[in-house]
């Protein structure tokens, strides 16, 4: 997809008065500094990149690495600070569905979520944000709330965390100290994003 | 995970760390833990900073816990949405119900200053009416206050925090003009002040508890956009900045990162103080008084957790009311897009509002009442909206984030019934002091969904009115209220007017869980208002000898 946006850079504002200290230790650590694999098995991996792919297709290089802190998440066991009484714990809702996600792909399509391509991978997914499954892996992990609450919810956050995210949305990225002046329709401050003409 | 965060208590030696100064310190009184203060308060948001400030003003000795740390924002506080999770309360709960909703974020802090550190500054008064709900309006249950004491305590509240609203404000009776200047509008907020004009209903600037001018330390806010998340620059009137120096001039000490487990009561059935968590052990505070003012999960957890052979039901609760009638606020919503560049991410996420639906009451197939505001929500939390309730991902997905700085909406703080129901209660499972988490049960009832069809109603038209396409809605839910309800008969409410327990003497409840009934407007000026007003019958009472130990 065309970016919107065209040169727009957050992280190219670093060094100006949009982003204080303890913005830049935060950012760059999360670019730097990608947390490795320490929860998923090595089973479970392939699954999770696989996953990702189609929640976020990413086409820049190098990608974020959507899974490793989606791992993350798990390894620290960082809650959401709330557990439906009747679901599993979040890292369990992981473990299971990704392996009910996999089951899915193989009984629908004969192979491996992973093995799959990207069309089918879509259906596979589909199906499951619609609770329309057939594995019998699911009876221990809702396909819907595995989807939206977990699914969604994880990787989502992870990939609107990154800069990246924010140009490709014209998101003005961290702004303190200097913050913003114009406020009104069609306002813009010299240092935000500016749009491609819609027509153009 | 948060990369800046204390890991050590700073309330100690002597000092307190200054939340105005990169790395200041201010002096801070110390109490020993076998010195028996006045008060011991249980958390230092928008209830227990505000009392505390109120009470070592008049003279008490007061210490305050809070189980959060204690954060410089212009050293500490980044801009970004997940680094500053580090403000909200992300220990596990338990949620069931029908519209068991997500815990944690918005609506609990876990930071000295509590809530009041993320809030959205969006500072409202109850209409008048709504103290007497049951009497006037025929719903709920009646306040144990007099609307026109809360509204003087209202003036001194926005006075404290230097509410920047309108010359003007459109609703409800004379109010004295808010102590500073409205801010400029942004585009968000004239969205809703368009749509408001074609329907011929009025709009406001909201009154925001983030200066528009220069206050002491505090800069005029810059329009960062990152309110919800932590104010890095202090504009914001937090409790962080406004009532827990005060209450450290005064003599007040605070402990952060020190959780409270229990109240202990004495033979007589009187509080002695509170077990609390500090520094890797378990430690006891004497006090005269306990006030449990942790909002209204955490507040009727220790009251339940604080069960002994006297009270095996939990403190405070004879009548079996603690943790009942807990409520939320619908926080539905309707989005748009808008030919104009909006570029909702600059400013407070909420500049403009309409009380038209508090303050009407033709035309309703409900009771109670909402508000609706701009809205102006940043990438993840957007994020999260768009796929969470509109359910889209991959190339869909990227493509409606790709119209962000063309988006508009409206979201209500809409009132929604007590109900014994909707209830506190103890989860089996344990949290990593060993005490058992909340569990939240919550459901809405048919008022309740009659009032968020008619908001989404309401501003589905104002949105087509100023020519918005795209149009989605989404559900949410926002604040917590009640579960430690104030009323004037003990068979009816775990409190009295004053927060003062009816069957401990010497136990109070200072927060949002006290609220009998919540109105449709944000809650935390009520609730400041309810602590100051708290501190002077506290003062009065005890110049009467009325403290009896």
């Amino acid at each position: 997809m065309e970016t919107r946006f065209p040169g727009y850079s957050t992280l190219a504002k670093r060094d100006t008065p949009s982003w204080n200290d303890a913005t830049r230790t935060v950012i760059d650590k999360r670019l730097d500094h990608p947390p490795p694999r320490r929860f998923f098995t090595p089973e479970e991996w392939p699954t999770l990149l696989a996953l990702c792919d189609r929640i976020i297709p990413q086409t820049a290089e190098p990608k974020v690495p959507i899974a490793n802190f989606v791992d993350a998440k798990m390894a620290n066991d960082e809650g959401d600070g709330y557990r439906r009484a009747n679901l599993p714990t979040m890292q369990e809702m992981w473990r299971r569905g990704l392996a009910a996600t996999d089951a899915e792909a193989r009984l629908r399509f004969g192979a491996a979520f992973v093995d799959l391509p990207a069309g089918r991978q879509d259906d596979v997914l589909h199906a499951i944000q619609a609770g329309d499954v057939r594995a019998s892996a699911w009876a221990d992990v809702p396909a819907k709330d595995f989807f939206k609450s977990r699914v969604l919810h994880d990787v989502v956050a992870i990939y609107y965390a990154h800069p990246r995210a924010w140009d490709e949305m014209g998101f003005g990225g961290p702004a303190s100290p200097r913050g913003y002046v114009r406020m009104g329709f069609d306002r813009r401050d010299p240092w935000d994003a500016v749009e491609r003409k819609r027509d153009a | 995970m948060p990369e800046i965060v204390p890991e050590m208590p700073r309330g100690k030696h002597g000092r307190a760390p200054d939340a105005l100064r990169p790395g200041g310190w201010v002096p801070m009184k110390e109490y020993d833990d076998n010195e028996e203060v006045d008060f011991a308060i249980v958390g230092t948001g928008a209830g227990g900073a505000t009392l505390a400030a109120r009470l070592a003003e008049s003279g008490f000795s007061v210490v305050a816990f809070d189980a959060g740390a204690w954060f410089r924002p212009l050293e500490e506080f980044a801009s970004d949405e997940t680094e500053q999770t580090k403000l909200f309360w992300l220990d596990e709960r338990v949620i069931e119900g029908e519209e068991a909703f997500a815990l944690g974020r918005r609506n609990s802090g876990k930071a000295v200053g509590g809530s009041t550190v993320h809030f959205m500054m969006v500072a409202l008064r109850f209409r008048p009416e709504w103290f007497k709900s049951r009497t006037k309006l025929g719903y709920g249950v009646d306040w144990p206050v007099d609307w026109r004491e809360m509204w003087r305590y209202y003036d001194q509240v926005e006075d404290a925090l230097k509410i920047a609203g309108p010359v003007n404000y459109p609703w409800g009776p004379p109010r004295p003009r808010y102590p500073y200047r409205a801010h400029e509008v942004n585009a968000a907020g004239l969205v809703l002040a368009r749509g408001c004009e074609k329907l011929g209903i009025k709009w406001a600037p909201t009154p925001l508890a983030t200066v528009s001018a220069p206050r002491g330390l505090s800069p005029p806010c810059v329009y960062r956009g990152f309110c919800g998340v932590g104010c890095a620059t202090n504009a914001k009137q937090s409790a962080l900045v406004v009532w827990l120096p005060r209450a450290l001039a005064a003599g007040a000490e605070v402990r952060d990162l020190a959780m409270v487990g229990r109240v202990e009561v004495n033979q007589h059935g009187r509080a002695r103080g509170v077990q609390y968590h500090r520094e890797g052990k378990w430690r006891f505070q004497k006090a005269r008084n306990v006030v449990v003012a942790g909002y209204a999960i955490e507040t009727p957890r220790l009251l339940l957790n604080s069960a002994c052979t006297q009270f095996p039901d939990g403190l405070a609760n004879r009548n079996g009311l603690v943790g009942k009638y807990f409520m939320t606020q619908s926080n539905d919503a309707v989005w748009g897009l808008m030919d104009e560049e909006i570029r909702w991410y600059k400013g407070p996420p909420s500049m403009a509002l309409t009380e038209h639906w508090n303050y009407t009451d033709e035309g309703k197939d409900f009771f109670g009442g909402y508000v609706y505001m701009s809205q102006g929500p940043l990438p993840i939390e957007w994020a999260g909206a768009v796929a969470g309730e509109r359910g889209l991902w991959g190339e869909d997905l990227k493509a409606a984030m790709a119209g962000y700085i063309h988006q508009a909406g409206l979201k209500i703080c809409g009132e929604v019934m007590p109900r014994e129901e909707n209830r506190v209660t103890l989860a089996e499972e344990k949290d990593q002091y060993g005490l058992p988490v909340a569990k939240v049960t919550f459901s809405y009832c048919d008022n309740d969904n009659r009032l968020r069809q008619h908001a989404l109603r309401q501003m589905r038209q104002a949105m087509r009115a100023v020519n918005a396409t795209d149009l989605w809605d989404s559900p949410s839910t926002a604040h917590l209220n009640g579960g430690c309800r104030m009323g004037d008969d003990p068979r009816t409410s775990v409190v009295n007017a004053d927060g003062r327990s009816w069957d401990i003497p010497n136990l109070w409840v200072c927060d949002g869980s006290l609220f009998p009934t919540i109105g449709g407007v944000n809650p935390s000026l009520t609730i400041q208002a309810l602590a100051l007003r708290a501190g002077d019958r506290i003062k009065t009472m005890a110049a009467r000898g009325e403290l009896s130990r």
